[in-house]
Protein backbone atom coordinates (compact mmCIF):
# COMPACT_ATOMS: atom_id res chain seq x y z
CA UNK A 1 0.00 0.00 0.00
CA UNK A 2 0.97 3.03 -1.17
CA UNK A 3 2.70 5.55 2.35
CA UNK A 4 0.07 8.23 1.91
CA UNK A 5 -3.18 5.64 1.81
CA UNK A 6 -1.64 3.69 4.78
CA UNK A 7 -1.33 7.02 6.74
CA UNK A 8 -4.52 8.03 5.77
CA UNK A 9 -6.54 4.57 7.00
CA UNK A 10 -4.32 4.93 9.56
CA UNK A 11 -5.65 8.07 10.72
CA UNK A 12 -9.29 7.30 10.36
CA UNK A 13 -8.62 3.78 12.21
CA UNK A 14 -6.71 6.07 15.11
CA UNK A 15 -10.12 8.24 15.08
CA UNK A 16 -12.74 5.05 15.64
CA UNK A 17 -10.23 3.76 18.55
CA UNK A 18 -10.00 7.13 20.01
CA UNK A 19 -13.97 7.58 20.02
CA UNK A 20 -14.71 3.94 21.40
CA UNK A 21 -12.77 5.05 24.33
CA UNK A 22 -14.42 8.50 24.80
CA UNK A 23 -17.55 6.62 24.20
CA UNK A 24 -16.90 3.60 26.87
CA UNK A 25 -15.59 5.71 28.97
CA UNK A 26 -18.54 8.13 29.34
CA UNK A 27 -15.42 11.48 29.16
CA UNK A 28 -13.17 13.29 26.97
CA UNK A 29 -12.05 15.72 24.94
CA UNK A 30 -13.43 14.28 21.68
CA UNK A 31 -13.13 17.74 19.43
CA UNK A 32 -9.58 18.19 19.62
CA UNK A 33 -8.60 15.19 19.85
CA UNK A 34 -10.13 14.75 16.19
CA UNK A 35 -8.56 17.55 15.11
CA UNK A 36 -5.01 17.01 15.96
CA UNK A 37 -5.56 12.86 15.02
CA UNK A 38 -3.87 13.28 10.85
CA UNK A 39 -0.82 15.45 12.89
CA UNK A 40 -0.18 13.01 15.18
CA UNK A 41 -0.41 10.07 12.67
CA UNK A 42 1.76 11.84 10.70
CA UNK A 43 4.30 12.23 13.60
CA UNK A 44 4.08 8.68 15.20
CA UNK A 45 3.58 6.98 11.76
CA UNK A 46 6.63 8.77 9.44
CA UNK A 47 8.25 11.42 10.94
CA UNK A 48 9.41 10.75 14.34
CA UNK A 49 12.62 8.21 15.19
CA UNK A 50 11.25 6.54 18.19
CA UNK A 51 11.68 2.88 19.03
CA UNK A 52 8.78 1.04 21.17
CA UNK A 53 10.74 -1.45 22.27
CA UNK A 54 13.08 0.94 24.10
CA UNK A 55 11.05 4.25 24.41
CA UNK A 56 13.76 5.92 26.67
CA UNK A 57 16.39 5.29 23.79
CA UNK A 58 18.58 8.14 24.37
CA UNK A 59 18.68 9.39 20.55
CA UNK A 60 14.86 9.16 20.08
CA UNK A 61 13.31 12.56 18.72
CA UNK A 62 10.80 13.91 21.86
CA UNK A 63 6.69 14.81 21.65
CA UNK A 64 5.72 16.85 24.12
CA UNK A 65 1.73 17.46 24.18
CA UNK A 66 1.31 20.49 25.52
CA UNK A 67 -2.53 20.30 25.20
CA UNK A 68 -2.57 17.70 27.00
CA UNK A 69 -6.33 17.06 26.90
CA UNK A 70 -6.33 15.88 23.34
CA UNK A 71 -5.04 12.79 24.83
CA UNK A 72 -7.55 10.09 23.56
CA UNK A 73 -5.94 10.20 20.26
CA UNK A 74 -2.11 9.95 21.53
CA UNK A 75 -3.06 6.85 23.74
CA UNK A 76 -4.59 4.96 21.27
CA UNK A 77 -1.31 5.88 18.78
CA UNK A 78 1.15 4.79 21.58
CA UNK A 79 -0.96 1.82 21.93
CA UNK A 80 -1.28 0.73 18.13
CA UNK A 81 2.81 1.59 18.22
CA UNK A 82 3.29 -1.00 20.73
CA UNK A 83 4.44 1.40 23.71
CA UNK A 84 2.00 -0.45 25.63
CA UNK A 85 -0.89 -3.22 25.63
CA UNK A 86 -4.18 -2.14 23.41
CA UNK A 87 -6.13 -3.78 25.67
CA UNK A 88 -5.24 -1.45 28.30
CA UNK A 89 -7.25 1.34 26.10
CA UNK A 90 -10.48 0.12 27.76
CA UNK A 91 -9.18 1.58 31.37
CA UNK A 92 -9.16 4.71 29.57
CA UNK A 93 -9.91 7.19 32.92
CA UNK A 94 -11.27 4.42 34.85
CA UNK A 95 -10.59 3.96 38.69
CA UNK A 96 -6.66 3.82 39.22
CA UNK A 97 -5.78 3.39 35.06
CA UNK A 98 -2.29 5.20 34.13
CA UNK A 99 -4.55 6.18 30.92
CA UNK A 100 -5.98 9.44 32.37
CA UNK A 101 -7.35 12.14 30.99
CA UNK A 102 -3.94 13.97 30.21
CA UNK A 103 -0.38 12.51 29.18
CA UNK A 104 1.01 10.89 32.17
CA UNK A 105 4.53 9.93 32.04
CA UNK A 106 4.14 6.34 34.09
CA UNK A 107 3.14 5.50 30.65
CA UNK A 108 5.50 4.63 28.29
CA UNK A 109 6.19 7.13 25.09
CA UNK A 110 5.38 10.11 27.34
CA UNK A 111 8.16 12.31 27.94
CA UNK A 112 6.19 14.43 30.62
CA UNK A 113 3.29 15.36 32.58
CA UNK A 114 1.45 18.06 30.88
CA UNK A 115 -2.07 19.20 30.76
CA UNK A 116 -1.25 23.01 32.29
CA UNK A 117 -1.44 24.96 29.64
CA UNK A 118 1.47 26.62 28.52
CA UNK A 119 3.90 24.63 30.03
CA UNK A 120 5.05 22.45 27.03
CA UNK A 121 6.72 24.99 25.17
CA UNK A 122 9.20 26.14 27.90
CA UNK A 123 10.16 22.25 28.60
CA UNK A 124 10.74 21.62 24.83
CA UNK A 125 13.28 24.16 24.69
CA UNK A 126 14.72 22.63 28.14
CA UNK A 127 14.88 19.15 25.77
CA UNK A 128 16.14 21.14 22.29
CA UNK A 129 19.22 23.16 24.18
CA UNK A 130 19.88 20.08 26.47
CA UNK A 131 20.35 18.41 22.53
CA UNK A 132 22.52 21.16 21.54
CA UNK A 133 24.49 21.43 24.56
CA UNK A 134 25.01 17.40 24.22
CA UNK A 135 25.31 17.71 19.83
CA UNK A 136 22.90 15.52 19.85
CA UNK A 137 20.91 15.37 16.40
CA UNK A 138 17.11 14.30 17.87
CA UNK A 139 14.45 16.69 17.54
CA UNK A 140 11.53 18.37 19.78
CA UNK A 141 7.94 18.57 18.82
CA UNK A 142 5.40 19.73 20.74
CA UNK A 143 1.82 20.44 19.66
CA UNK A 144 -0.32 23.07 21.31
CA UNK A 145 -3.57 24.12 20.45
CA UNK A 146 -4.65 27.56 19.71
CA UNK A 147 -6.78 28.76 22.54
CA UNK A 148 -3.53 27.72 24.30
CA UNK A 149 -2.12 30.86 22.65
CA UNK A 150 -3.11 33.18 25.23
CA UNK A 151 -1.20 31.98 27.92
CA UNK A 152 1.76 34.57 28.44
CA UNK A 153 4.45 31.42 29.45
CA UNK A 154 3.98 30.71 25.21
CA UNK A 155 5.80 33.74 24.61
CA UNK A 156 8.19 33.10 27.45
CA UNK A 157 9.52 30.10 25.48
CA UNK A 158 8.85 31.26 21.92
CA UNK A 159 11.67 33.95 23.03
CA UNK A 160 13.81 31.62 24.17
CA UNK A 161 13.72 29.18 21.45
CA UNK A 162 14.67 32.13 19.27
CA UNK A 163 17.23 33.53 21.82
CA UNK A 164 19.24 30.03 21.85
CA UNK A 165 18.40 29.56 18.31
CA UNK A 166 16.91 26.07 18.58
CA UNK A 167 16.07 24.38 14.98
CA UNK A 168 15.99 21.45 16.11
CA UNK A 169 12.28 22.11 17.93
CA UNK A 170 9.07 22.02 15.89
CA UNK A 171 6.26 23.53 17.29
CA UNK A 172 2.85 22.73 15.83
CA UNK A 173 -0.53 24.69 16.35
CA UNK A 174 -3.39 22.63 16.02
CA UNK A 175 -5.17 25.64 14.57
CA UNK A 176 -9.20 24.57 14.72
CA UNK A 177 -10.29 28.11 15.54
CA UNK A 178 -12.63 26.64 18.39
CA UNK A 179 -12.05 26.47 22.39
CA UNK A 180 -14.66 25.74 25.00
CA UNK A 181 -16.24 28.90 25.11
CA UNK A 182 -16.64 29.30 21.93
CA UNK A 183 -14.28 30.98 18.57
CA UNK A 184 -10.73 32.02 19.63
CA UNK A 185 -11.25 35.01 18.03
CA UNK A 186 -14.09 36.00 20.19
CA UNK A 187 -12.69 34.64 23.18
CA UNK A 188 -9.41 36.28 22.68
CA UNK A 189 -8.44 36.99 19.31
CA UNK A 190 -5.20 35.48 17.82
CA UNK A 191 -4.63 36.82 14.61
CA UNK A 192 -2.52 37.68 12.93
CA UNK A 193 -1.13 34.60 14.63
CA UNK A 194 1.68 33.78 11.84
CA UNK A 195 3.08 37.52 12.09
CA UNK A 196 3.21 37.10 15.83
CA UNK A 197 5.61 34.05 15.59
CA UNK A 198 7.26 35.75 12.98
CA UNK A 199 7.93 38.64 15.08
CA UNK A 200 9.46 36.53 17.84
CA UNK A 201 11.86 35.16 15.54
CA UNK A 202 10.24 31.74 14.31
CA UNK A 203 10.46 30.20 10.75
CA UNK A 204 6.44 29.66 10.75
CA UNK A 205 4.87 27.06 7.82
CA UNK A 206 0.88 27.28 7.68
CA UNK A 207 -0.42 24.01 6.32
CA UNK A 208 -3.47 21.98 6.46
CA UNK A 209 -3.46 20.12 9.06
CA UNK A 210 -5.99 17.33 7.79
CA UNK A 211 -3.75 17.08 4.49
CA UNK A 212 -1.41 14.04 5.23
CA UNK A 213 0.39 14.56 2.35
CA UNK A 214 1.18 18.41 2.80
CA UNK A 215 1.86 17.65 6.57
CA UNK A 216 4.34 14.70 5.52
CA UNK A 217 6.10 17.42 2.78
CA UNK A 218 6.28 19.86 5.37
CA UNK A 219 7.09 18.90 9.12
CA UNK A 220 10.14 16.27 7.37
CA UNK A 221 11.78 19.60 5.79
CA UNK A 222 11.95 20.91 8.44
CA UNK A 223 14.27 23.05 10.02
CA UNK A 224 13.85 25.05 7.25
CA UNK A 225 15.98 28.17 8.50
CA UNK A 226 19.03 27.13 10.29
CA UNK A 227 19.30 28.80 13.38
CA UNK A 228 15.50 29.43 13.59
CA UNK A 229 13.21 27.16 15.56
CA UNK A 230 10.18 26.20 13.11
CA UNK A 231 6.20 26.90 14.25
CA UNK A 232 3.99 24.85 11.70
CA UNK A 233 0.69 26.50 12.13
CA UNK A 234 -1.87 23.29 11.03
CA UNK A 235 -5.36 24.37 10.30
CA UNK A 236 -7.64 21.93 11.42
CA UNK A 237 -11.18 21.22 11.96
CA UNK A 238 -12.52 20.84 15.55
CA UNK A 239 -14.08 17.30 15.83
CA UNK A 240 -12.56 16.00 12.05
CA UNK A 241 -13.90 13.00 10.58
CA UNK A 242 -17.38 13.43 11.92
CA UNK A 243 -19.14 15.49 10.20
CA UNK A 244 -21.72 16.18 12.78
CA UNK A 245 -19.10 16.81 15.31
CA UNK A 246 -16.93 18.96 12.83
CA UNK A 247 -16.63 22.55 13.61
CA UNK A 248 -18.87 22.11 16.92
CA UNK A 249 -17.73 23.61 20.08
CA UNK A 250 -19.54 21.59 22.13
CA UNK A 251 -18.03 18.64 21.18
CA UNK A 252 -15.42 20.16 22.64
CA UNK A 253 -16.03 17.35 25.23
CA UNK A 254 -19.40 16.25 24.38
CA UNK A 255 -19.33 12.30 24.74
CA UNK A 256 -21.39 10.66 22.16
CA UNK A 257 -24.82 9.35 22.62
CA UNK A 258 -25.30 5.57 21.28
CA UNK A 259 -27.03 6.70 18.46
CA UNK A 260 -24.20 9.44 17.67
CA UNK A 261 -21.77 6.78 18.06
CA UNK A 262 -23.13 4.60 15.93
CA UNK A 263 -23.47 6.66 13.56
CA UNK A 264 -20.09 8.03 13.70
CA UNK A 265 -18.23 4.61 13.63
CA UNK A 266 -20.46 3.93 10.45
CA UNK A 267 -19.28 7.40 8.81
CA UNK A 268 -15.42 6.85 9.77
CA UNK A 269 -15.83 2.71 8.18
CA UNK A 270 -17.12 4.44 4.94
CA UNK A 271 -14.03 6.73 4.82
CA UNK A 272 -12.05 3.37 5.20
CA UNK A 273 -13.34 1.40 2.51
CA UNK A 274 -12.51 4.05 -0.24
CA UNK A 275 -8.79 4.19 1.62
CA UNK A 276 -7.29 1.18 -0.80
CA UNK B 1 30.45 22.61 82.40
CA UNK B 2 29.43 19.82 80.13
CA UNK B 3 26.44 22.22 78.97
CA UNK B 4 28.40 25.34 78.00
CA UNK B 5 28.39 25.09 74.21
CA UNK B 6 31.03 26.90 72.35
CA UNK B 7 30.05 28.98 69.36
CA UNK B 8 31.29 30.31 66.25
CA UNK B 9 32.28 33.92 66.68
CA UNK B 10 29.93 36.32 65.13
CA UNK B 11 30.25 38.42 62.39
CA UNK B 12 30.45 35.96 59.51
CA UNK B 13 30.28 37.98 55.76
CA UNK B 14 29.77 35.75 53.67
CA UNK B 15 26.09 35.08 52.93
CA UNK B 16 24.69 31.52 52.14
CA UNK B 17 24.10 32.57 48.12
CA UNK B 18 28.35 33.20 48.05
CA UNK B 19 28.49 29.72 49.80
CA UNK B 20 26.31 27.85 47.08
CA UNK B 21 27.50 29.80 44.02
CA UNK B 22 31.44 28.64 45.14
CA UNK B 23 30.11 25.17 46.44
CA UNK B 24 28.39 24.79 42.63
CA UNK B 25 31.46 26.32 40.61
CA UNK B 26 33.89 23.86 41.98
CA UNK B 27 30.86 21.08 41.37
CA UNK B 28 30.01 22.44 38.11
CA UNK B 29 34.18 22.36 37.04
CA UNK B 30 34.27 18.24 37.60
CA UNK B 31 30.53 17.65 36.28
CA UNK B 32 29.86 19.23 32.86
CA UNK B 33 26.11 18.45 33.26
CA UNK B 34 25.65 20.85 36.23
CA UNK B 35 23.48 24.21 35.11
CA UNK B 36 22.97 26.93 36.66
CA UNK B 37 19.74 28.78 35.39
CA UNK B 38 19.21 32.32 36.00
CA UNK B 39 16.35 34.95 35.40
CA UNK B 40 18.48 37.99 34.80
CA UNK B 41 19.28 37.39 38.87
CA UNK B 42 23.05 36.47 38.07
CA UNK B 43 24.33 39.43 40.30
CA UNK B 44 21.70 38.61 42.99
CA UNK B 45 22.49 34.81 43.09
CA UNK B 46 26.01 35.66 42.99
CA UNK B 47 26.57 33.57 40.06
CA UNK B 48 28.72 35.99 38.09
CA UNK B 49 31.84 33.96 38.76
CA UNK B 50 30.56 30.95 37.88
CA UNK B 51 29.23 32.32 34.46
CA UNK B 52 32.65 33.66 33.48
CA UNK B 53 34.32 30.42 34.20
CA UNK B 54 31.54 28.16 32.69
CA UNK B 55 29.84 30.01 30.46
CA UNK B 56 28.52 26.86 28.43
CA UNK B 57 26.81 26.11 31.77
CA UNK B 58 24.65 28.58 32.56
CA UNK B 59 21.71 29.24 31.14
CA UNK B 60 20.38 33.00 31.43
CA UNK B 61 16.50 32.67 30.71
CA UNK B 62 15.89 36.61 31.56
CA UNK B 63 12.83 37.90 33.66
CA UNK B 64 10.56 35.03 33.13
CA UNK B 65 10.06 32.62 36.06
CA UNK B 66 7.68 30.28 34.48
CA UNK B 67 10.17 29.74 31.32
CA UNK B 68 12.99 28.89 33.86
CA UNK B 69 11.20 26.27 35.31
CA UNK B 70 9.76 24.94 32.58
CA UNK B 71 13.23 25.07 30.81
CA UNK B 72 14.88 23.71 33.75
CA UNK B 73 12.44 20.73 33.68
CA UNK B 74 13.17 19.69 30.00
CA UNK B 75 16.85 19.57 30.65
CA UNK B 76 16.29 17.59 33.39
CA UNK B 77 14.38 15.48 31.98
CA UNK B 78 17.53 15.20 29.25
CA UNK B 79 20.14 14.95 31.76
CA UNK B 80 21.17 17.71 33.21
CA UNK B 81 21.46 18.46 36.62
CA UNK B 82 19.86 22.01 36.68
CA UNK B 83 20.46 24.51 39.69
CA UNK B 84 17.74 27.81 39.06
CA UNK B 85 18.99 30.00 40.88
CA UNK B 86 15.96 32.87 41.02
CA UNK B 87 14.25 35.34 43.79
CA UNK B 88 12.08 33.04 46.13
CA UNK B 89 9.36 35.69 46.38
CA UNK B 90 8.68 34.76 42.20
CA UNK B 91 10.21 31.30 41.85
CA UNK B 92 7.66 30.07 44.79
CA UNK B 93 4.92 31.86 43.23
CA UNK B 94 5.03 33.19 39.57
CA UNK B 95 6.05 29.42 38.82
CA UNK B 96 4.36 27.97 41.21
CA UNK B 97 2.55 26.01 38.45
CA UNK B 98 5.44 24.46 36.66
CA UNK B 99 6.81 23.23 40.35
CA UNK B 100 4.12 21.74 41.01
CA UNK B 101 3.38 19.92 37.79
CA UNK B 102 6.88 20.39 35.85
CA UNK B 103 9.07 19.37 38.39
CA UNK B 104 7.13 18.17 41.19
CA UNK B 105 4.60 15.82 38.91
CA UNK B 106 7.06 14.77 36.35
CA UNK B 107 9.62 13.74 39.02
CA UNK B 108 12.16 15.77 36.71
CA UNK B 109 15.88 16.51 38.89
CA UNK B 110 15.75 20.18 39.21
CA UNK B 111 16.89 22.11 41.87
CA UNK B 112 15.28 24.77 42.97
CA UNK B 113 16.92 27.72 44.72
CA UNK B 114 14.83 30.25 45.82
CA UNK B 115 17.43 32.96 46.49
CA UNK B 116 16.96 36.30 48.58
CA UNK B 117 13.83 34.29 50.79
CA UNK B 118 11.83 35.67 53.48
CA UNK B 119 12.18 38.86 54.69
CA UNK B 120 15.37 39.25 53.22
CA UNK B 121 14.51 42.67 50.47
CA UNK B 122 13.17 44.02 53.91
CA UNK B 123 12.40 47.45 52.64
CA UNK B 124 11.04 46.58 49.43
CA UNK B 125 7.39 45.40 50.75
CA UNK B 126 5.52 42.52 50.40
CA UNK B 127 5.79 42.09 46.53
CA UNK B 128 9.55 41.57 47.55
CA UNK B 129 8.75 38.94 50.33
CA UNK B 130 8.15 35.25 50.38
CA UNK B 131 7.04 34.29 53.31
CA UNK B 132 4.37 31.52 52.01
CA UNK B 133 7.07 29.60 50.33
CA UNK B 134 7.28 27.12 52.97
CA UNK B 135 3.13 26.34 52.96
CA UNK B 136 3.30 26.59 49.38
CA UNK B 137 6.12 24.20 48.56
CA UNK B 138 5.56 21.83 51.30
CA UNK B 139 1.81 20.88 49.89
CA UNK B 140 3.14 19.76 47.03
CA UNK B 141 3.91 16.22 46.75
CA UNK B 142 7.05 15.31 45.50
CA UNK B 143 9.04 18.16 46.32
CA UNK B 144 11.53 18.41 48.79
CA UNK B 145 11.83 21.40 50.91
CA UNK B 146 15.15 22.65 52.92
CA UNK B 147 16.70 25.94 54.48
CA UNK B 148 20.94 26.11 55.30
CA UNK B 149 21.09 27.36 58.45
CA UNK B 150 24.35 29.00 57.61
CA UNK B 151 27.18 29.20 54.85
CA UNK B 152 28.65 25.74 56.49
CA UNK B 153 25.57 23.79 55.69
CA UNK B 154 24.51 25.74 52.66
CA UNK B 155 27.76 24.45 51.23
CA UNK B 156 26.88 21.03 52.49
CA UNK B 157 23.64 20.84 51.41
CA UNK B 158 24.88 21.87 47.62
CA UNK B 159 27.16 18.63 47.88
CA UNK B 160 24.41 16.11 49.22
CA UNK B 161 21.90 17.62 46.46
CA UNK B 162 24.08 17.28 43.58
CA UNK B 163 23.66 13.42 43.20
CA UNK B 164 20.38 13.44 45.10
CA UNK B 165 17.15 12.73 42.16
CA UNK B 166 14.66 14.15 43.29
CA UNK B 167 12.83 17.34 42.70
CA UNK B 168 14.41 19.56 45.73
CA UNK B 169 13.00 23.48 46.94
CA UNK B 170 15.88 25.08 48.94
CA UNK B 171 15.68 28.48 50.34
CA UNK B 172 17.98 31.10 51.13
CA UNK B 173 18.53 34.59 52.52
CA UNK B 174 20.73 37.26 50.56
CA UNK B 175 22.76 38.56 53.64
CA UNK B 176 25.52 37.18 55.30
CA UNK B 177 23.99 34.97 58.36
CA UNK B 178 25.61 34.05 61.71
CA UNK B 179 27.02 30.97 61.82
CA UNK B 180 25.52 28.25 63.37
CA UNK B 181 28.29 26.00 63.15
CA UNK B 182 31.85 26.26 63.81
CA UNK B 183 32.97 24.30 60.49
CA UNK B 184 32.16 22.03 58.00
CA UNK B 185 33.14 19.21 60.30
CA UNK B 186 29.43 17.39 61.12
CA UNK B 187 27.05 15.11 59.41
CA UNK B 188 24.93 16.67 57.37
CA UNK B 189 22.19 13.99 56.07
CA UNK B 190 18.71 14.93 54.00
CA UNK B 191 15.80 14.49 56.26
CA UNK B 192 17.75 14.52 59.48
CA UNK B 193 17.34 16.94 61.94
CA UNK B 194 20.70 18.05 63.25
CA UNK B 195 21.05 18.87 67.65
CA UNK B 196 22.44 21.88 67.54
CA UNK B 197 22.15 22.10 71.53
CA UNK B 198 21.07 19.52 74.11
CA UNK B 199 18.31 20.05 76.81
CA UNK B 200 15.52 18.85 79.40
CA UNK B 201 13.70 21.64 80.13
CA UNK B 202 12.28 23.02 76.43
CA UNK B 203 12.66 22.27 72.69
CA UNK B 204 13.52 25.52 70.19
CA UNK B 205 12.71 24.36 66.45
CA UNK B 206 14.38 26.50 64.09
CA UNK B 207 15.59 26.69 60.36
CA UNK B 208 17.77 28.74 58.14
CA UNK B 209 18.45 31.91 59.61
CA UNK B 210 16.92 31.62 62.76
CA UNK B 211 19.14 28.49 63.94
CA UNK B 212 21.52 30.96 65.24
CA UNK B 213 18.83 32.85 67.26
CA UNK B 214 17.59 29.79 68.69
CA UNK B 215 21.37 28.97 69.99
CA UNK B 216 22.04 32.31 71.77
CA UNK B 217 18.78 31.46 73.37
CA UNK B 218 19.69 28.60 74.53
CA UNK B 219 22.92 29.88 75.84
CA UNK B 220 20.83 33.12 77.80
CA UNK B 221 18.27 30.28 79.63
CA UNK B 222 21.58 28.32 80.26
CA UNK B 223 22.73 31.36 82.20
CA UNK B 224 19.61 31.11 84.14
CA UNK B 225 19.92 27.41 84.46
CA UNK B 226 17.49 26.39 81.77
CA UNK B 227 18.12 23.39 79.77
CA UNK B 228 17.05 24.48 76.45
CA UNK B 229 17.35 21.74 73.21
CA UNK B 230 17.96 23.53 69.95
CA UNK B 231 16.60 21.45 66.58
CA UNK B 232 17.90 22.74 63.59
CA UNK B 233 15.17 21.56 60.93
CA UNK B 234 17.65 22.10 57.84
CA UNK B 235 14.90 19.87 55.83
CA UNK B 236 11.23 20.63 56.32
CA UNK B 237 9.81 18.07 53.92
CA UNK B 238 10.68 15.43 54.11
CA UNK B 239 10.27 16.45 57.92
CA UNK B 240 12.11 14.41 60.90
CA UNK B 241 9.09 13.14 62.60
CA UNK B 242 10.97 11.48 65.29
CA UNK B 243 13.74 13.84 66.26
CA UNK B 244 10.13 16.05 67.01
CA UNK B 245 8.20 13.39 69.25
CA UNK B 246 11.80 13.12 70.99
CA UNK B 247 11.89 16.28 71.83
CA UNK B 248 8.55 16.05 72.88
CA UNK B 249 8.83 13.66 75.04
CA UNK B 250 11.39 14.20 76.80
CA UNK B 251 11.20 18.65 76.70
CA UNK B 252 7.35 18.55 76.87
CA UNK B 253 7.40 21.58 75.30
CA UNK B 254 8.46 23.27 72.11
CA UNK B 255 9.03 26.60 70.52
CA UNK B 256 9.32 26.73 66.16
CA UNK B 257 10.72 30.19 64.88
CA UNK B 258 10.89 30.76 61.55
CA UNK B 259 11.36 33.41 58.85
CA UNK B 260 8.01 32.94 57.56
CA UNK B 261 4.37 33.52 57.89
CA UNK B 262 3.15 31.75 61.15
CA UNK B 263 0.49 29.88 58.70
CA UNK B 264 1.97 26.46 57.12
CA UNK B 265 5.83 26.75 57.92
CA UNK B 266 7.66 24.81 59.99
CA UNK B 267 5.49 25.76 63.21
CA UNK B 268 2.58 24.30 61.40
CA UNK B 269 4.76 21.03 60.33
CA UNK B 270 5.82 20.85 63.59
CA UNK B 271 2.44 21.46 65.09
CA UNK B 272 1.35 18.72 62.68
CA UNK B 273 3.50 16.08 63.96
CA UNK B 274 2.72 17.18 67.89
CA UNK B 275 -1.01 17.09 67.87
CA UNK B 276 -0.92 14.02 66.09
CA UNK B 277 1.70 12.15 68.25
CA UNK B 278 2.38 13.23 71.38
CA UNK B 279 0.56 16.69 72.54
CA UNK B 280 2.48 19.04 74.26
CA UNK B 281 2.09 23.06 74.33
CA UNK B 282 3.50 24.62 71.33
CA UNK B 283 4.72 28.29 70.28
CA UNK B 284 4.87 29.00 66.98
CA UNK B 285 7.05 32.75 66.20
CA UNK B 286 7.14 33.15 62.82
CA UNK B 287 5.68 36.66 60.73
CA UNK B 288 2.25 37.28 61.56
CA UNK B 289 -0.65 37.33 58.63
CA UNK B 290 0.36 41.15 57.64
CA UNK B 291 1.88 42.60 55.26
CA UNK B 292 5.23 42.73 56.77
CA UNK B 293 6.78 45.78 58.16
CA UNK B 294 9.40 47.86 56.03
CA UNK B 295 12.88 47.24 57.88
CA UNK B 296 16.28 45.24 57.53
CA UNK B 297 15.95 41.66 58.63
CA UNK B 298 17.16 41.98 62.01
CA UNK B 299 14.59 45.23 62.31
CA UNK B 300 11.75 42.91 61.07
CA UNK B 301 12.88 39.95 63.26
CA UNK B 302 13.08 42.10 66.63
CA UNK B 303 9.51 43.51 65.90
CA UNK B 304 8.32 40.13 65.23
CA UNK B 305 9.96 38.23 68.47
CA UNK B 306 12.36 36.24 66.05
CA UNK B 307 14.36 37.77 68.89
CA UNK B 308 16.70 36.69 71.76
CA UNK B 309 15.04 38.29 74.25
CA UNK B 310 11.40 37.63 73.23
CA UNK B 311 12.20 33.70 72.54
CA UNK B 312 14.09 33.38 75.72
CA UNK B 313 11.08 35.16 77.41
CA UNK B 314 8.45 32.79 75.95
CA UNK B 315 10.68 30.15 77.23
CA UNK B 316 10.11 30.95 80.70
CA UNK B 317 6.82 31.51 80.40
CA UNK B 318 6.71 28.24 79.38
CA UNK B 319 8.22 26.53 81.93
CA UNK B 320 6.72 28.88 84.40
CA UNK B 321 3.10 27.51 83.44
Amino acid sequence: MEEITFLKRKAVEIRMDLLTMIYNARTGHTGGSLSNTDILTVLYYKIMNIDPSNPNWDERDRYVQSKGHSVESLWAILADKGFFPKEELKTFSQFGSRLIGHPNNKVPGIEMNTGALGHGLPISVGMALAAKMDGKSYKVYTLMGDGEQAEGSVWEGAMAAAQYKLDNLIAIIDRNKLQITGSTEDVMALEPLPDKWRSFGWEVIEVDGHDVEQLVEVISHTPKVEGKPTMVIANTVKGKGISFAENVGAWHHHVPTKEEYDLAMDELSKQLEVLV
Amino acid sequence: MKNIALRPTKGNKIANRQAISKTLLELGRKNRDLLVLTSDSRGSASMVNFGEELPEQIVEVGIAEQNIVGIASGLAHSGKKPFVASPACFLSMRSIEQIKVDVAYSQTNVKLIGISGGVSYGALGMSHHSVQDLAVTRAIPGLDVMMPADRHEAKKMIEALVDYERPVYVRIGRNPVEDSYLSEDYEFEIGKAVTMNEGNDITIIAAGETVRVALDTADVLMSEGISCRVINMHTIKPLDEKAIIKAAKETGRIITIEEHSVYGGLGSAVSEVISQNYPVPVKILGIPDEPAITGNSKEVFNYYGLSVNNVSNLAKQMIDN
